[in-house]
């Protein structure tokens, strides 16, 4: 379409509603090489003393090392419970599985902060508040929802004739899932699972209710280091973050291209 | 038994098994929480956190009663009201130019505006705090010019340019999505016929977009009311909401038959800006 229809006044105003939208982001990355002790843009002078106090800092390394060992556990748990169920919905099309469908995917509707207190109070009185078990399960309420979209998403557009004719020619159909469906299926499951971990690592709301003083995760560490001292700490702590997202998401891409993953 | 009635309960016994893992995360971590919440709102919180056994409605009484929870109530709405109007404004022309670029421009584009919604809201919101702190990067350049610079954080000010950047995206991809009805051979003809810039837009463009308008003034719109961190964080425990006043009364407070109620309140909410939602699309349509 021909650009001189957008004038110069319209690029202004889009590069500044730009600029207004990515400045907090990308604002980040210098405040983290600051050198300063409190928080001051620009700095008044650069080193890398931020990312060496990342080291230096217990707390925030126990929470990075939680966020990562849960997002695995979670990730890994999510597409065990998902893919069996997905399989389920696809394969075996009904009313009641339909139904089923919307309910496992409803928890996406609700506000995290509804869930996330919901979430504390069944599970302070099943006694699993502050514990690893219990993030995990909390976490795997939002993931599987996901998991499952992506899933059955992908599973809809496989061919079933592969799968038939397997099954005509004898193979049973723990053998047909194992040899045929499942190769069929790796870049839904790759894609589910960067997903998975993604939702996981970043979950922030419905962690705060649940984390205690012993076990609490990289985002609600750096929530309550904002809240309390917001000191070019947070920076470099969020530009790793930032660093491992797009690490997933280059490798997903590399793997299978976005657009045929998440855009269908 | 007939084969195939056989094989067909072979298969459904298969679907259950397959199917029930999935439902037991869901009814423990989904189900039994909100029916929950549901049946708390209605029993008494005693002293010390405790929850008393008989049915009472005195939660929902002091939220009537209690002028406190009336106004954080009427703030809470009128605020998101205020997040999703100017979210509006400033996502309007960026979808539109979106829609009207062509396409490495565009790809581009559409990637700076996925961006943010992969970084978490503790981070951007941490950006909000470089940006409008007392110290920050815009107070300070404001001073600098030799402005009066009102505080721009720890107030309603504050929750609203953040949260408004926050849910920018949203907006964009749900007004770029509902673009695919305008036409430019439409425009073109309105011009043709002597109708200038200002008139094209507000009688052809505005109105044909107006379906995705209104849906992404939903989508904000919700998001905003229960949207809890960035509130949280911008607004330093003075700006009164109601996600953060069920979190306070949830941790704080340890008052969970109130923050139980309070939250009902907030799918209260959601169904009406749903019921208005429907309504103003079947004005927008018709």
């Amino acid at each position: 379409m021909d650009n001189n229809r957008m004038g110069l006044p319209m690029k202004l105003l889009v590069s500044i509603l730009f600029l207004y939208l990515l400045t907090p982001v990308i604002l980040v990355f210098p405040l983290s090489f600051s050198d300063d002790q409190t928080l001051a843009f620009p700095p008044s002078s650069w080193s890398l003393r931020w990312y060496r106090a990342i080291f230096g800092d217990g707390r925030m390394m126990d929470a990075f090392i939680t966020s990562l060992g849960l997002a695995t556990v979670v990730t890994l748990l999510s597409i065990v419970v998902a893919l069996p169920a997905s399989y389920a919905i696809v394969r075996f099309p009904s009313k009641v599985t339909n139904a089923l469908f919307n309910l496992l995917t409803a928890p996406l509707l609700l506000p995290t902060i509804v869930l996330g207190l919901g979430i504390l109070i069944v599970f302070a009185s099943l006694g699993v508040m502050g514990s690893f078990s219990g993030l995990v399960m909390a976490h795997m309420t939002v993931t599987l929802p996901y998991a499952l979209r992506v899933l059955t998403t992908f599973l809809t557009g496989l061919n079933l004739t592969v799968e038939e004719a397997a099954a005509t020619l004898g193979a049973r159909p723990m053998v047909v899932f194992r040899r045929i469906t499942l190769p069929a299926m790796t870049p839904g499951l790759i894609a589910a699972t960067a997903l998975c971990f993604l939702v996981s690592f970043d979950e922030v709301v419905i962690t705060l209710f649940l984390a205690g003083p012993r076990m609490t995760t990289l985002p609600v560490e750096l929530y309550h280091r904002v809240e309390m001292q917001p000191d070019p700490l947070v920076a470099s702590v969020s530009a790793l973050i930032i660093g491992l997202t797009l690490a997933v998401v280059l490798i997903v891409d590399r793997s299978l291209g976005l657009n045929k993953t998440f855009v269908k | 038994m007939p084969a195939a009635v056989q094989k067909e309960k072979g298969s459904a016994s298969l679907v259950a098994m397959l199917l029930v893992p999935i439902i037991v995360v869901n009814s423990i971590g989904f189900i039994l929480p909100i029916l929950n919440l549901a049946q708390l709102s209605f029993k008494e919180a005693l002293v010390g956190g405790g929850i008393g056994e008989a049915f009472t409605l005195s939660n929902w009484a002091i939220l009537i009663e209690d002028t406190f929870y009336l106004e954080v109530l009427w703030q809470s709405v009128w605020v998101s009201a205020a997040i999703t109007l100017i979210t509006l404004a400033c996502s309007y022309p960026i979808a539109l130019y979106l829609h009207r670029t062509s396409d490495p421009i565009r790809t581009v584009l559409i990637v700076l505006v996925i961006s943010p919604l992969l970084t978490s809201a503790v981070i951007r919101t941490y950006g909000w705090v470089a940006l409008l702190s007392d110290n920050g990067v815009i107070t300070s350049l404001l001073t600098s010019m030799g402005l009066n610079v009102p505080p721009l954080m720890f107030n309603t000010t504050g929750v609203i340019i953040g949260m408004t950047e926050i849910l920018m995206p949203y907006m964009i991809l749900a007004l770029f999505a509902g673009f695919g009805r305008l036409d430019q051979n439409v425009e073109d003809a309105a011009r043709a016929l002597g109708a200038n810039e200002l008139r094209v837009f507000t009688r052809v463009v505005f109105p044909l977009t107006l379906p995705g308008v209104v849906l992404g003034c939903l989508l904000v719109f919700v998001l905003a009311v229960s949207s809890f961190i960035t509130p949280k964080l911008l607004g330093g425990g003075r700006v009164f909401l109601l996600a953060t006043e069920i979190y306070d009364q949830a941790i704080v407070t340890l008052n969970w038959p109130l923050a139980a109620t309070l939250s009902m309140l907030v799918l209260i909410v959601f169904g009406l800006a749903l019921a208005l939602y429907a309504r103003a699309l079947r004005l927008v349509t018709a």
